[in-house]
């Protein structure tokens, strides 16, 4: 997928969310915790969203700021698990065919 | 070099402490609310049972009365307790048992669906508590997960999604509301004001209920630290075993420690990062004094601030669109 349009898929969620009637402007690089934007029921909803709209799984260990506290962060967190996930849906592909041929 | 910050900094002089308080109390009551006295919710924790003292000392027995207000998953022990407190200042006290009013509005049966949406399964005879992870050790999202507890025994851990932590939280927060309503129709029928039991700590990072434990009439030790609370309630003669005592929510079927449901670090090394925080001292300064290192005293520091902007909506009163004039 297009690094632009999920920036942009992004950057709708976070603004219908919680900024609301606001009157902040939000730049890819702004942190969502200095910023105040996001509370931990923010982070439970974007993590919830990143889920199901890009098919991912993030684990315990995949809930800190590097990965969530802005556009950018994001962008690059998804960059980084969506080619993990691609690899590791085609190691089990290869898997799979690799079974099938040995039966 | 900043001179070393000692452990010692939250010391107060608690008999100095406890008469400023006193008259502040007094004042506030008499003066300010024109009330008659005091009612107190009173868990069998350090906290509601040191206001309970010092409103004794403020006011006179007479003037205080005490509600202790169980209901199906609270410990056996803060009634045993809270009673204690009763019988050592030898005050008014009642027992009002609001586990009839938590099943009708469906509290329990409405915290239950809502577990059960990330753990099916869960029901009759299961107990749960929802806790945060450590947050010291490593920069991370404050979110949580709940822990259950099956017939056999068994443990189970599950992060929770937004709705399913909204839903607990909704629900079990009919505990907290339900004991204030209790509290003012006692309030209503004496005369009397609501003492509310908040500690500094619970109060700035908003640790409470909105319109539950965090609406009262008055905060008689919302300035104190923690350790401070402690200092007092031992010069006042407040039983040993609840002073033993650690300090739990009382909101969950599991024990809950405040540290697992909101703080996620020992109270003792949370006041001072907040006392540090506050007086502007320097994260490397305190450190030691804490024991913990720069950086993690740079993360409570970030946390405290974070904290108090997300919780600025529990410390808001009613906005109107305009000022009336004359009220």
């Amino acid at each position: 997928m297009d690094s632009a349009v999920i920036a942009q898929q992004v950057r709708s969620f976070i603004i219908e969310n919680y900024l609301l009637d606001s009157q902040v402007t939000l730049a890819n690089g702004d942190s969502f915790l200095q910023t105040g934007i996001l509370d931990s029921t923010g982070v439970l909803e974007l993590v919830a969203f990143l889920e199901e709209q890009y098919g991912i799984t993030l684990e315990e260990g995949d809930l800190i700021p590097e990965n969530l506290d802005s556009i950018d962060n994001i962008l690059a967190y998804l960059s980084r698990k969506m080619k993990i996930t691609q690899e590791q849906s085609e190691t089990s592909a290869t898997r799979v065919t690799a079974w099938g041929g040995n039966k | 070099m900043s001179p070393a910050i000692s452990p010692d900094i939250l010391h107060v002089d608690p008999a100095l402490e406890t008469e400023r308080i006193a008259a502040g109390i007094r004042h506030i009551v008499f003066n300010r609310l024109k009330r008659k006295g005091a009612v107190i919710g009173v868990s069998g924790g350090i906290d509601s049972s040191v206001v309970a003292f010092l409103c004794a000392h403020a006011l006179g027995k007479e003037r205080v009365f005490l509600l202790f207000m169980p209901e199906a998953e609270s410990s056996g022990d803060n009634l045993r307790l809270g009673r204690l407190v009763a019988q050592c200042l030898d005050v008014q006290s009642i027992v009002e048992d609001i586990g009839p009013i938590l099943r009708a509005a469906r509290c329990y049966e409405r915290r239950d669906e809502s577990v059960r949406a990330v753990v099916p399964g869960y029901g009759e005879g299961y107990k749960c508590k929802i806790v945060l992870p450590n947050l010291i050790e490593e920069e991370r999202y404050a979110v949580f997960s709940v822990v259950v507890q099956s017939p056999d025994g068994r443990m189970k851990k599950v992060r929770l999604s937004a709705k399913a932590y909204l839903g607990i939280v909704a629900a079990t927060n009919f505990k907290q509301r339900t004991r204030k309503m209790i509290e003012y129709y006692y309030a209503d029928l004496l005369q009397y004001a609501v003492a509310g039991t908040p500690n500094r700590l619970e109060y700035d990072q908003g640790f409470f209920v909105k319109n539950g434990d965090g609406a009262a009439d008055l905060k008689p030790i919302a300035h104190l630290y923690k350790s401070q609370v402690y200092q007092l309630a031992a010069y006042l003669g407040v039983p040993e075993e609840i002073q033993r005592r650690p300090p739990s929510t009382d909101t969950y079927s599991l024990q809950q420690s405040q540290e697992e449901f909101y703080f996620s670090m020992p109270l003792a090394k949370m006041d001072l990062c907040l006392f540090g925080k506050d007086n502007g001292i320097a994260a490397a300064d305190l450190a030691p004094a804490a024991g913990l290192t720069e950086e993690q005293v740079n993360r409570v520091y970030t946390m405290v601030e974070t904290r108090r902007k997300v919780t600025r909506y529990l410390h808001t009163a009613p906005l109107l669109i305009e000022k009336i004039e004359g009220v």
